[in-house]
């Protein structure tokens, strides 16, 4: 084990601020303390944590609704990490991350751990450093996490699959329901969550949802739409206590060990194309010619794993 | 130039109380436009408040904005905070309604450099870019 991976598992137990930003950062950036660090982590821990997805569009109150679930899980007590993902700007690469402006008032709570994360633009390496984050969190002690991204677009869509338990946040004056349906977004929800729900519009919007969602309501009796004003912490706690229902009956169902297990596949088949994906690079270079790129992608697959009986560290050559 | 490896982390903050965030907005949509991931934290809070951001995020560089006169003070602030929590290896810039006089002093506090309303957007994202570049020099030294 290298020295810097020592260093910061001993951080994480300790459960101290940089450390953990650390440890996160070395795992989005392929370092070298990386491996290591996440062959160590604590298992137990990792096993116990209940980790949530907050998706919907933006401008439905996302970051709101995680301040608020925040400041609940805290009245209880619990240890929070949250890990806020935005896009990257597609031309330069560069990001603006301002979820955090919403939950400036946990700043200087150490139980609460908030890690803003940019979609990089990768294809998949997102969802493995996002999986990685998670389990870096539950290691420092978090006993719950909420993951939360705009619900658009298929990266956003393979981070979600992360959580244990989705809420979809919408508001009223976000098209109708049809909409919805259209973004292929409700299958994935466990529940939706109806924010400002004070405003007009927000009784429909219910309507509908509670009609879509009639089915998977009545599987386990337990309300899966969820009218709130988060800007007011109003119905944070019939929605926190829906949440741990559906926990309950995930785990004693054997639920929860599926999900995760179906989530630990697709972070795996991630960091596949993940590391492959500089060597296809290389092996595309100068080999172009008219082919069908299906053809030619079948061509180079052959050759690449014909040729390459036991590739000394994959690993370290993604970091170039 | 060697390609950047993974983009840089800055955090832009406006300390104390004044609520006139365009510069702050401005530096951080010209830093992403650049390739940086910046994490803005909005108006109105306290030095500890964005040290303890910055720690969490494992940001390579803290950029402060202040336009209430109150830089003297907050700056320095910061700086100090940072130290409190192990981060005494992240630069700290400034920017904002500096008089002259005030440059010396808030260089001499620990800041890495100032900008004021005069200062060309290249000019700053050079700042950055350089104090990025040394604070990842430091990390991969240690």
């Amino acid at each position: 084990m290298t020295p810097t991976s020592k260093t910061l598992l001993a951080g994480l137990k300790k459960h101290d601020p940089r450390a953990i930003g650390r440890a996160i950062s070395a795992v989005e950036n392929n370092g070298d303390a990386a491996a290591d660090l996440l062959a160590a982590l604590d298992q137990d821990l990792i096993n116990k944590v209940l980790v949530l997805g907050i998706t919907g569009p933006p401008g439905a109150g996302k970051s709101t609704l995680t301040s608020s679930l925040i400041t609940t899980l805290r009245e209880q007590q619990k240890r929070v990490g949250i890990i806020a993902v935005d896009p990257s700007s597609p031309i330069s690469g560069g990001a603006i991350l301002g979820d955090r402006i919403r939950m400036m008032d946990h700043a200087l709570d150490p139980d609460v751990v908030v890690r803003s994360m940019a979609t990089r633009g990768r294809l998949g390496g997102l969802c493995a450093s996002a999986g990685a984050a998670v389990r870096i969190m539950a290691a420092a002690g978090c006993e719950s996490i909420i993951i939360e991204t705009v619900g658009v677009g298929q990266s956003e869509m393979d981070i979600i699959r992360l959580a244990d338990i989705t809420l979809m946040v919408l508001a009223p004056g976000f098209g109708d329901d049809i909409q919805a349906m259209k973004a292929g977004l409700l299958e994935v929800a466990d529940f939706l969550v109806v924010n400002k729900s004070d405003q007009h519009g927000a009784e429909a919007l219910c309507m509908d949802m509670e009609q879509i969602f009639s089915s998977k309501q009545e599987e386990t009796g337990i309300a899966r739409v969820i009218q709130t004003v988060a800007s007011e912490d109003r119905g944070i706690d019939e929605l926190l206590a829906s949440v741990n229902n559906f926990a309950d009956y995930l785990r004693i169902s054997g639920m929860k060990k599926e999900r995760r297990s179906k989530a630990l596949d697709a972070e795996t088949l991630d960091w596949i194309i993940e590391m492959l994906r500089p060597r296809f690079l290389q092996a595309m270079k100068g080999n172009s010619g008219n082919k069908d790129p299906r053809i030619r992608a079948k061509e180079l697959i052959n050759t690449i794993l014909a040729t390459q009986n036991s590739p000394p560290n994959i690993f370290k050559e993604t970091t170039l | 130039m060697t390609v950047q490896k993974t983009p840089y982390r800055v955090l832009i903050g406006k300390p104390g109380l004044d609520g006139h965030d365009r510069g702050a907005k401005f530096i951080a949509r010209a830093l992403r436009d650049e390739g940086f991931e910046v994490i803005y934290t909005g108006i109105r809070r306290t030095a500890a408040e964005i040290a303890a951001t910055a720690i969490q995020e494992d940001v390579d560089v803290v950029g402060l904005s202040s336009l209430s006169g109150a830089h003297l003070r907050l700056f320095p602030e910061v700086v100090n905070e940072l130290k409190e929590r192990g981060g005494a290896d992240i630069p700290v810039l400034g920017g904002g309604v500096i008089p002259e006089e005030d440059i010396q002093l808030l260089l001499g506090d620990g800041l890495n450099a100032i900008f004021t309303p005069g200062t060309p957007a290249n000019t700053i994202i050079r700042s950055f870019t350089e104090a990025c570049q040394q604070h990842r020099n430091h990390d991969a030294n240690k």
